[in-house]
């Protein structure tokens, strides 16, 4: 190619592409007179620009990259314009400015609702934008989760409390159960009754028996059949169900929103976006940083990653050139790894399962001798999670230093594999607890289709669990901020041992923090069908550690040497919640539409399943409505929509695949025009030169 | 124009219609002008706060702003927005305004990534060249001998970047490469904000 720098500089001075480059910067001789001009004035004509003004001449003042001087004349300039439009567009143009600035004013006002805006700016300030995508993620989710108790508080729990106090003329009317036998109907909590020791509420408090078991809190509480709310008919079971549709949708559809926004590529190329050279170079340093000590740090962290990455490209140069005997050595050594890692997650899950079988044995004695053995008993099965869920991390990134791949694929498998062990372990847990709940050798479950005598209301149980195992994820966080954290900091700060040094500062390993929020926002999805205000619990569990965690990270951390990205890290934390979120809708569909729903207690005991209370309510629609309904449940319409998503499916990728070659087409093309040109030039010099 | 309209004797009141332009000419929010209003004016001495809106700030005292010391771009930003005519880059209110406005949060990527290529143009060619990427690169990890990535690896660098973004392969990159490059960078409009 012909250097740069051999064609004469003057003549490409004078090419229009850089003359717009030019002139849109407002180039320091054209800014000066601008100046001059417009001290005062401001109705003076637009100056004699006509090429870049016809580029940019519809756009707003403010969209111009001049200095204000000159955008103040644009905007002289463009009202002039409108002077002469019809009355008619003159009034459109006014209202809608005049709809904008209400708009902005609206913004503006409610940027003052924002949760912990100034604690999140300055983290971002002394952190960093990658810490800071972690506490805003915090946020995100106590908003999540307050709106979805809303949701279950205002349709569900306040409803039946409306009516069982009698308030606006309610009435209430409990579901005699038909065609059932009595034996499955017999429930009796045992909602202390009696004198009982302040110790008792505690444990019950703790696990969720006792006297919460009657509350609201569980699903037992609903045992409506139908409300009259002075003379409209609330049906309690379809609204119960048609409620845990309704947050679930709406979590992913906020997921969704959330991820959209911040991911906004067209991925026409192939390379990774997120590892590209470009984007951490010209996107590289975050601006917002305001102490001259984390800007150092960053200095430190982005100069250690840009190594990192160029010696993983020699790397990557080294593995395409393995001979045929290193890349089988190197596969069956991962084969094998693999093979440990899978043991080792199946003894995780046999255990979880053991130990949920022995606590639900073991705990259904109200024996208050053994209380502080029986509460042991019941937290069992979490304790044995959090256990899990802390060593099988510290397993995973000792192996994979075997394993021998790139450092940024290492990362990620790590972390895939720890995302797996914690939301595998909830659906083993729930799996053995369904387990025991449809044991149904020896005739356990004859009359009512589920172990009636162990479980007379098995939701309320399966509510326990999960509130057993909220409690206990925020009593962990607590403990280890506590009893780890702050030691650990007076320890390094205040000892000169060495080994103690070594282990130096902890640093805020963003990953785990929100692998660790994620696992208890899918609890919470999961429990909040067997346990309305289980959100409630979430939101103040999460206010709560946002604080915990602002107070860890201020005083004890420092930040991690590997920098962070914002936009990878958003998206990461995104698409784990997202895998979250169809996790935890897996075992809510076992359960509402394939075990039978409790005879003795909640809204669905006229019903099969919790599912049938919808096919049940259709058949109370007109015979037309109910015809469609049932025809698009059918297969004559889900083929169909079926074969025409196929199609509309390989539309868009033919097009997308068009749209690339003509891509690469316009970019060949564009190096043969630079070359072309060069190339003119080169012979316009000569031509001059003789 | 000019002085403050105020009432009560608090000398820190922008003149209503002047706030009402600058909300109409920039990006930025009432509340955000006025904060600006409010930090502009503790950096300029005593006497000069009552004109505050025609004063400028010398570059040495405006770099002392929490948003800028720790900046390795202040000098570049201080001379892109700068409308000063000794070329001293000294800053006008005005001046503040528009840099507030193409950092804040509602600025459209266009003149974001408009305004980094001026940042980034260290010589002010309207390209960025091989020098250009290469101070940028030494800012962008410290200054300091030990900071400075080696020869090779810069020359790695900047070859892996010229690859990704030069289109016409002519060896720089221009405005319009520099905009196609940084619309699909996921990082860009989260790094390229200050916010007051």
């Amino acid at each position: 190619e012909e250097p740069h720098g051999a064609a004469p500089v003057d003549f490409l001075q004078e090419l229009p592409s850089c003359q717009t480059a030019r002139r849109r910067r407002g180039g320091s001789q054209e800014r000066r007179p601008a100046l001059l001009g417009t001290a005062g004035s401001r109705g003076a004509a637009a100056r004699a620009l006509p090429q870049e003004r016809g580029e940019l001449a519809d756009r707003p003042a403010r969209e111009h990259p001049d200095c204000m001087a000159e955008r103040r004349n644009i905007r002289d300039s463009q009202q002039a314009k409108t002077e002469h439009l019809s009355r008619w567009k003159k009034w459109r143009r006014a209202s809608s400015k005049s709809l904008k600035k209400a708009l902005n004013e609206v913004k503006g006002l409610s940027s003052y609702l924002v949760l912990w805006r100034h604690d999140i700016h300055s983290i971002e300030g002394k952190f960093g934008t990658g810490i800071q995508s972690y506490f805003s993620f915090l946020r995100f989710l106590v908003l999540l989760n307050f709106i979805i108790f809303i949701l279950m508080f205002s349709f569900v729990t306040l409803p039946s409390i409306i009516s069982k106090y009698g308030i606006f003329n309610s009435t209430i009317a409990y579901s005699s159960p038909k065609n059932i036998e009595d034996i499955c109907t017999i429930y009796e909590p045992s909602g202390n009754k009696g004198l009982v020791y302040f110790y008792t509420y505690l444990k019950d408090l703790l696990s969720g028996t006792g006297f919460l078991e009657v509350t609201s809190l569980f699903y037992g509480y609903y045992s409506i059949d139908a409300e009259w709310i002075s003379i409209m008919r609330y049906n309690l079971p379809l609204a119960y169900l048609l409620t845990t549709f309704a947050y679930l949708a709406l979590s992913f559809l906020w997921i969704i929103k959330r991820s959209v926004e911040g991911f906004k590529q067209n991925l026409v190329h192939d390379a990774d976006p997120f590892q590209s050279y470009c984007n951490k170079v010209f996107a590289g340093w975050d601006f917002c940083i305001t102490d001259p000590h984390a800007a150092r740090l960053k200095h430190r962290s982005l100069q250690y990653e840009l190594q990192m990455d160029l010696q993983e490209e020699k790397l990557k140069q080294k593995i395409a050139e393995r001979r045929t005997e290193e890349v089988l050595r190197i596969y069956s050594l991962r084969i094998f790894i693999n093979i440990i890692v899978i043991a080792i997650l199946s003894g995780c899950f046999y255990s979880i399962y053991r130990v949920t079988v022995f606590s639900q044995e073991n705990s259904s004695d109200t024996d208050n001798a053994n209380s502080q053995v029986n509460l042991l008993v019941q937290y069992l099965p979490s304790m044995v999670i959090t256990l899990a869920n802390f060593i099988g991390p510290l397993i995973f990134s000792f192996l994979i230093r075997f394993e021998d791949y790139t450092p940024a694929f290492e990362i990620k498998l790590t972390l895939l594999r720890c995302v797996f062990v914690r939301l595998a372990n909830i659906g083993v847990l729930l799996f053995s607890l369904w387990s025991q709940i449809s044991d149904c050798d020896s005739d356990k479950c004859k009359p009512c289709g589920y172990n009636y005598k162990l479980y007379p209301c098995w939701e309320s149980d399966v509510g326990q669990e999960m509130y057993k195992l909220m409690i206990f994820d925020f009593i962990v966080i607590l403990a280890v901020a506590l009893f780890m954290d702050f030691p650990r900091k007076l320890l390094v700060a205040h000892c000169p041992c060495k080994l103690i040094q070594w282990f130096g500062h902890k640093e805020f390993e963003i990953s785990d923090n929100v692998l660790e929020i994620i696992y208890g926002q899918t609890i919470c999805w999961i429990g909040t069908f067997f346990s309305p205000l289980l959100p409630a619990i979430a939101t103040i569990k999460y206010f709560i550690i946002f604080y915990v965690k602002k107070i860890v990270l201020i005083h004890t951390c420092k930040p991690a040497a590997r920098p962070v990205r914002a936009s990878s890290s958003n998206f990461f934390f995104l698409a784990v919640l997202l895998i979250g979120l169809l996790l935890a809708c897996v075992p809510l569909g076992v359960s509402i539409a394939r075990i039978p729903s409790s005879k003795a207690c909640g809204p669905f005991r006229n019903f099969n399943t919790s599912w049938e209370v919808v096919p049940d309510t259709i058949l109370q629609f007109p015979t037309g409505l109910q015809q469609v309904l049932f025809g698009m449940a059918s297969e004559a319409f889900a083929v169909p929509l079926f074969v025409i998503l196929c199609i509309i499916m390989f539309y868009v990728m033919a097009l997308a695949r068009a749209h690339k070659r003509v891509v690469e087409q316009l970019r060949e093309q564009l190096v043969l025009e630079s070359r072309d040109k060069m190339f003119l030039i080169r012979k316009i010099a000569e031509a001059q030169r003789h | 124009e000019g002085g403050s309209g105020a009432m009560g004797g608090s000398a820190s009141l922008i003149p209503r219609d002047l706030l009402g332009e600058y909300q109409e000419l920039t990006f930025l929010s009432k509340q955000e002008i006025l904060l600006a209003y409010k930090r502009f004016s503790e950096l300029l001495p005593k006497e000069e706060r009552e004109n505050a809106c025609s004063a400028r700030v010398p570059k040495r005292q405006f770099l002392t702003l929490p948003e800028l010391r720790a900046n390795p771009f202040q000098h570049r930003i201080c001379h892109v927005f700068s409308t000063s005519e000794n070329n001293d880059d000294s800053m006008s209110f005005e001046d503040f305004l528009d840099m507030l406005s193409v950092f804040s949060d509602s600025a459209t990527s266009d003149i974001k990534s408009h305004y980094a290529f001026r940042i980034f143009d260290f010589d002010d060619d309207g390209t960025l060249d091989r020098k250009d990427l290469e101070q940028l690169v030494n800012c962008l990890t410290g200054q300091g001998e030990e900071s400075r990535l080696s020869s090779a690896e810069m020359e790695q660098l900047i070859q892996n970047i010229l690859e990704e973004s030069d289109i016409d392969k002519d060896g720089t990159i221009n405005l319009s490469e520099f905009q196609h490059v940084v619309s699909r960078s996921p990082d860009f409009a989260s790094s390229f904000k200050i916010v007051l």
